[in-house]
């Protein structure tokens, strides 16, 4: 069983965003960078596949430097060795010129699977997995919560909307993408970490991959980012602890009349 | 003059609240741009009864068998073939789990941009589209380059009760599937057994987020739902890591609530499970971050710390209510 596991490094959700002076995107220097959540879960889904069927697991990701610790880190998970998509032509792709992209790194690998995330917590598109696999002419599955390896196929348990579910079956190889919760994800050990010292990280620019500016230029173009309007005044209760909290019960007892 | 198709997205002949939504996005920029409006209705003889009364050029009906039930890779020809005949300017849905399973691979194989979670859209010479990033924290306009665009709204970015009405036309176009095969077979949709917990109905709700932590934190919130008499909810992530049964989830993926009172603890209020809460009377967020999303909803909004906040809060309510 080989899998390949695509890993986003993102802003972590608590930090605080500034806006870039031209607008386009965040200040960077003063964020905390993670690996995306729902990949996190992929990539644990990959190492109990391995566990219990052999194999290799690669980890792959695109962007900055900054993103090689995204791959150190699940090296030190596990994972056996990974690929680093990093080129200053992949700064600005969109989910179009990723795929194609990551098509190009991942073709010639004969992976059995192909596991992403649901979405990256960041842009939160939720396309890089689907599109991926149709540059590839693989078949995917989205929203997977459980997976059963059988032979030469997989079966999936998917969520769909407000508490439903079904199962599916998808030959292999395969791409799918995790959703939260499907596993609980390790942490690295010590010994793990020291492994992960000497395992390879292989880096690949556009050139390597034979990629032209016309399969990078994007087709979907961010104009400006902005702080959303507020649309609803919330009333603020401003004061000590014990103040907004006498305040709330007050307004929860006498305005609102929920108590 | 071009056009816009919207895709229907149905069950069983019961269209998606979500579809309607984007139809509505589709008559407000049919009528902008002065283009045709069509909804395209997969696996049906004759278009639902929620379509035949809405200001549309016409129902679009594709009823090949193989699309009763939703197959991606069926649904993907279907609407390959549609666009070949059609030659649309936009292709517009709802952001649904079964938008987000063929919407991109649609796009893929067209080579043409996807402007998903779409909340909005301006109009100045072109379509400037309005998308949320980093969960909703910041908005981000995009356009996309000259020919198709497909693009999806996010629930509840427009409202499907404005709908204009009319009289559309049917027109039912034939589509060839005999040569997809299917790689990906799907079973029957089914629902787990219910959960003990039924928050549909729960008056009042104390619901939890990733702020709490760690699960030995929960005993603040658990107290503070016990002096109130209200359930316990959840964001997803605390399900996730196992702090909570999935029968407290409150979310798109979870349960839809409508409490009297809904009291949100260190949630940051992401869409998902924004659409889980938002219709509940009094929503009242506790968190840390001003500028998270929660406090769009919000009637009232406390900026501090949790641990400040709940345990004050619970000896309040009970002085309050004298037990
Ligand atoms: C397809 C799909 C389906 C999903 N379904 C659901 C669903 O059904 N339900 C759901 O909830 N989510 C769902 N999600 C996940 C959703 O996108 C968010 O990731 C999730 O809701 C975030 O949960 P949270 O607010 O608890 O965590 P976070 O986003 O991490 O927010 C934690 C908040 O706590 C605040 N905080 C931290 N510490 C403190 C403190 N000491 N005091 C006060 N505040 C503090 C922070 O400021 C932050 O705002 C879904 C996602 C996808 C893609
Ligand atoms: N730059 C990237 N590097 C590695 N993986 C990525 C990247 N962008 C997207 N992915 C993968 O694709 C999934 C969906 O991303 P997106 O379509 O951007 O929401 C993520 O959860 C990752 O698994």
């Amino acid at each position: 069983m080989n899998i390949c596991v695509l890993l986003k490094q993102v802003p972590d959700q608590g930090s605080v965003f500034t806006i870039d002076s031209d607008e386009t995107w965040v200040q960077e220097d003063n964020l905390v960078f993670t690996t995306n959540e729902s990949d996190n879960y992929a990539l644990e889904e990959a190492l109990l596949m391995k566990a219990s069927k052999g194999g290799e697991v690669v980890v792959c990701t695109l962007g900055p430097d900054r993103a090689s610790q995204t791959l150190k880190d699940a090296l030190a998970k596990g994972a056996d060795r990974a690929l680093f998509l990093r080129d200053d032509a992949f700064d600005r792709l969109d989910s179009l010129g990723a795929a194609r992209a990551f098509a190009a790194a991942l073709r010639d690998d004969s992976f059995d699977l192909i596991l992403c995330g649901l979405q990256a917590d960041d842009t939160g598109e939720g396309q890089l997995g689907p599109m991926l696999a149709e540059q590839l002419s693989l078949p995917h599955v989205t929203l997977v919560v459980q997976t059963e390896l059988l032979d030469g196929c997989i079966k999936i348990k998917q969520e769909l909307e407000g508490g439903w579910f079904r199962h599916l079956e998808a030959d292999l190889p395969a791409l799918l993408t995790i959703q939260s919760g499907i596993n609980k994800p390790r942490y690295a050990s010590l010994k793990g970490i020291m492994a992960m010292k000497r395992k390879e990280i292989k880096q690949v620019s556009a050139a390597d991959l034979s990629l032209t500016t016309g399969d990078l230029t994007p087709h979907q173009i961010l104009k400006r980012l902005y702080v959303p309007a507020k649309t609803k005044e919330t009333q603020f209760l401003e004061g000590s602890p014990d103040e907004v909290v006498a305040q709330l019960v007050e307004k929860l007892a006498n305005e609102a009349k929920v108590l | 003059m071009g056009k816009i198709l919207t895709f229907i997205q149905h069950q069983d002949g019961q269209v998606s609240r979500n579809s309607l939504e984007a139809l509505k996005a589709a008559q407000e920029l049919a009528t902008a741009l002065s283009h045709s409006l069509a909804g395209v209705v997969f696996g049906l003889e004759s278009p639902p009864e929620q379509l035949t009364g809405l200001k549309l050029d016409e129902v679009l009906l594709v009823p090949a068998s193989e699309l009763k039930e939703y197959t991606q890779e069926q649904y993907i020809a279907a609407m390959n073939a549609v666009i070949a005949a059609e030659s649309p300017e936009l292709l517009l849905a709802g952001h649904t789990y079964q938008a987000r399973d063929w919407l991109p691979r649609l796009a893929s194989r067209l080579e043409r941009p996807l402007v998903s979670d779409c909340v909005g859209y301006q109009l100045d010479g072109q379509i400037t589209w309005v998308r949320q990033i980093f969960q909703g924290k910041i908005n981000a306009d995009v356009q996309t380059t000259p020919g198709l665009a497909i693009v999806s709204f996010q629930s509840g970015a427009f409202r499907s009760d404005d709908l204009e009405p009319g009289s559309p036309t049917v027109r039912t176009l034939s589509v060839d599937l005999s040569g997809v095969t299917l790689h990906v077979r799907p079973g029957d949709r089914f629902q787990e057994g219910k959960g003990t917990v039924d928050l549909s109905h729960a008056e009042r709700i104390v619901s939890v987020g990733r702020g709490i932590g760690d699960a030995d934190n929960l005993h603040l919130v658990r107290d503070l739902a016990a002096a109130l008499d209200a359930e316990l909810g959840s964001s997803r992530p605390v399900v996730d890591y196992g702090w909570l049964d999935h029968d407290r989830q409150v979310g798109s993926s979870g349960q839809t609530v409508s409490a009297k009172l809904y009291l949100s603890v260190g949630i940051s209020g992401a869409i998902q499970h924004q659409v889980g809460m938002k219709n509940s009377g009094c929503i009242v967020a506790i968190n840390k971050d001003a500028n998270a999303p929660i406090f769009e909803i919000a009637d009232y909004g406390i900026v501090a710390d949790l641990f400040e906040i709940v345990p004050r809060l619970t000896a309040a309510i009970k002085e309050h209510r004298g037990t």
